[in-house]
Formats: structure tokens, sequence, C-alpha cells
């Protein structure tokens, strides 16, 4: 049975959210944001996933998850506004069990 | 004033596909787009990319739906308005509406049906100085590629790195005086077959590639003479008539948000259980645009919208007048121009 993970989001008015996340369902932390509405809809996500519109951008605030960037998301964060040596696209990050922990903080809209 | 039965806005695959339905009834239709080519976010943001869940197609790239919509629609000789943002609507008396852009034109239509996915596509503007001086009346900063011919024998530089940036350079290569093109990356992020064809161009000599830099000021007193180039901190000047960043496209609502209809989650609520219809009654939402309980912003979903909000709209117009569903193996498809597709007529013939 796989086990669901918990994480930490503070969405764009600074509240933080904490909540469960299924790691069996192929979902990535965009859409794990979108799911809980914790960003305005048609504000987060805005290409579907495909790394071309950095409005899932997200600050990871501790290191449970690497900040390597994939080329995709290289390329998208660096025309981007609000860039900082902590940012990663949500829709880049999926969901699995070694994200348990995991804090993040959801960038201002591009 | 162009006088059409629905107008509709937006030209994605919902859009494109409500010609066909309302084709099906004898209504004309006329679309209205912001975005120079229709297509909406397929063609502008994943032409190469495939989808999956078409019903009917394992796999089809974005750009082949949109050309197969288009080869659909076309015996029901849709018009198009490109290029150009609705921005006001107003309904008659006789219940009959007037779209009109921001650039003028004005439509006049029995029904509208809003299909605009995730809104107006406005370009993403680098920050730089007079750049709102520069982007009028033709003083040589373009977001968009509407009329290629304008760039002919002209001196181009096109600033970005994704596939829009690399195609119309390609395109412009053999337009163009000259193209330069401008990204802050020496890596370029695009379809494969894209990025290997400037490779090639820049070889032979018919691009001129300035990586990794950003064009940080424009030249000209009236209209642009000629940007600088900042590469590796030293600052270059180019000469050139079209400055063209391609910086990608923001997806705003836009003016329709200020058309008296009822918005939630930046979405158009609409009545799912009839007909799609919002709260005013002749203006319709159909595809992502619209929101409902249980609302999947999906192509498929976009389809079977436009279907029953065609069926609504043919009420309107003819009230009382009677029809059943047809079936196109059954019935064909009698086109507006005239042609006519139909079924192979089955044989009758003994087999000895």
């Amino acid at each position: 049975m796989p086990q669901d993970v918990n994480i930490k989001i503070t969405d764009r008015n600074g509240v933080t959210h904490e909540v469960l996340a299924p790691t069996d369902m192929n979902m990535n932390l965009m859409e794990l944001i979108r799911s809980y509405e914790l960003a305005e809809e048609g504000t987060l996500g805005i290409c579907g996933g495909m790394a071309m519109c950095a409005s899932c951008q997200v600050y990871v605030l501790n290191d449970v998850v690497p900040i390597d960037r994939n080329p995709d998301e290289e390329a998208m964060l660096d025309e981007a506004y609000h860039v900082q040596p902590n940012s990663r696209l949500g829709c880049q990050i999926p969901i699995t069990e070694n994200l348990e922990g995991l804090e993040v903080q959801i960038a201002p809209e591009q | 004033m162009i006088e059409t039965d629905i107008v509709i806005i937006g030209a994605g695959p919902t859009g494109l596909f409500a010609v066909f339905e309302a084709g099906l009834l004898q209504m004309k239709c006329h679309i209205i787009d912001a975005l120079p080519q229709p297509g909406g976010q397929l063609a502008e943001l994943y032409p190469k990319k495939p989808i999956f869940d078409i019903p009917g197609y394992p796999e089809v790239l974005a750009g082949d739906l949109v050309a197969n919509l288009m080869e659909q629609i076309k015996q029901f000789q849709p018009g198009f308005t490109l290029g150009e943002t609705a921005e006001t609507i107003e309904k008659l008396e006789d219940g009959t509406f007037i779209v009109t852009t921001k650039e003028g034109t004005k439509h006049k239509a029995k029904a509208v049906a809003i299909a605009g996915g995730l809104g107006t596509f406005e370009p993403r503007k680098p920050a730089l100085k007079d750049i709102e001086f520069y982007e009028l009346e033709d003083r040589g900063v373009d977001y968009f590629v509407k009329d290629p011919e304008k760039y002919r024998d002209k001196n181009i530089v096109i600033a970005g790195g994704g596939d829009s940036a690399l195609d119309w350079s390609i395109f412009l290569s053999n337009v163009a005086k000259s193209v330069t093109l401008v990204h802050r990356r020496n890596e370029f992020r695009g379809a494969l077959d894209s990025v290997e064809k400037v490779k090639e161009l820049k070889d032979a000599g018919k691009i001129k590639l300035v990586t990794p830099a950003e064009v940080v000021g424009f030249n000209g007193s009236e209209r642009v003479t000629a940007v600088d180039i900042e590469v590796n901190g030293a600052r270059m000047k180019t000469e050139c008539d079209y400055f063209i960043p391609l910086f990608g496209l923001t997806p705003k609502l836009g003016p329709i948000a200020n058309w008296g209809l009822e918005i939630e989650k930046n979405a158009i609520k609409v009545n799912n259980a009839l007909d799609y219809q919002t709260n005013v009654e002749g203006i319709y939402a159909i595809g992502d645009v619209n929101t409902y309980p249980g609302k999947l912003k999906l192509i498929l979903c976009g389809f079977h919208e436009a279907t029953l909000m065609c069926q609504s709209v043919y009420n309107r117009i003819n009230p009382g007048k009677r029809y059943v569903l047809k079936y196109t193996t059954v019935s064909g498809v009698d086109g507006f121009d005239g042609t006519r597709k139909e079924a192979e007529k089955a044989v009758v013939k003994s087999i000895d």
C-alpha cells in the first residue's frame, strides 16, 4: 500500500497549509496545490504542467527535495519573474514517498 | 458590419468544432480570436506536442488536431476576425447582439458563444525603457507576426528561445533582408527539427545568432532604427527595422470579465443541466472558459458542450420549428459551399 506524504504549503497570502498527498496517482506538486485549491483558479498551472508558464513556481524551504532543475524547468525559470536560488516549478516535482515533510511556498503571480 | 448567426469568441478546438455542429443545423458562424492564427493554445503553446485523450485518436499532435478541425469545418465557410480582441457586447431590443473588437470591427449575431479558453493571450513584454512608445503605430516593436509580408526586405531582430522564436526566425529568414536571433542562453528549447533548422540557417549565414545576449535598449527618435544588444557585458548596436520579442503569452480573461456575466474561479458560470447558457440569455460559454459543478477542462468536454449549445441556439433562432437529431452517416453533410459529403451507397448484388 503506497503511503500518503505530508507536505506544508504556504499560499500567496502567507497562510501555511499542511496537506496529505497521495503518491500513487501520478501527481505533481502543481496538481497537488490545485487539488487543495490553495491558489486562485486560473492563476496556477496555466500551461497544464508543460514547464511553459512558470505560474506554478514555488520556493523550496527545506532540503527534502533537491534544487536540481531539469533543463526544461531551467529554461523556463530563466525567463520568469521572482526567481530565487530555491525556485522550482511545481509541475516538475512528482509526488513520491521521499517528499515526506517537504515545505514549500508558492511564488507570487507572474 | 459582419452579420452571422453565431459569433464565436475563441478559435480553439471548442470554438472550431462549434462551427461544424452549427453547420449541421444550417447556422452560420463567425469566429473572433486575439491570436493571428486559429487553434488557440494548441497552436500557440504546444503545436508540436501530442494529445492522447481525443476519442478515436490514440495520439494526435495539437497542431494536427487544429488542421483537422479546420478541414472538418471548411464546407461551413466560417468567417474569421483574427488578431483582434472582443471588447464590448451590446444586446439589442430584438434579442440580437453586437460584439465589437478593440480594433473596432463590429459583428452582429443572433447568439454569442464564448469559447475563450484561458482568456486572451497577451504577450509577455520585456522590461525595456520606452517599449510602450515603440509598440504603437508601427514604430518597430511587434509581439506577433500577423502578416509576414510586412517584414519583406527589412532587417529583423527576434528575441526568445522557444518554438515561436525559432519558427519565426526560420520563416522570416526567407522573407526579410536579415534576421538576428537574440537569446539569453546558448540553449534553445523547441522541437528538435526547429532547433536543427536554425543551426543550418545559421551555418548558411541566413540567420545571425547572438547568444547569450539580451536586447537592452532602443535607438530611433520616431521609430526603431536599431537595438542595443548586450553580449557578455559588452554592448553592441544592431540596426533593424523591427524588433519582435517572443517571450511567450500569458492568458487573461480580459474584457469578457466586464460583460455582466456571472464569474466564479476566473471562469464563466453556465447552466450545464441544459445548454451551457450564461446568466445572460443568448450568451453561451463553452470549453475551458466555463465552470459548473464537476467541470473538467478537457477538449473532449468542450466538443460536447459546443454540440448542446448549438441545439439551444437553433431553438432560440427558430422558435417552435421542428427538427430531429441527424446522424451524419445517414444524412451526409451539406456544406454552405454547395459540397456534399455522404456515405458510399451499399451495393445490392448477389454473390454467385
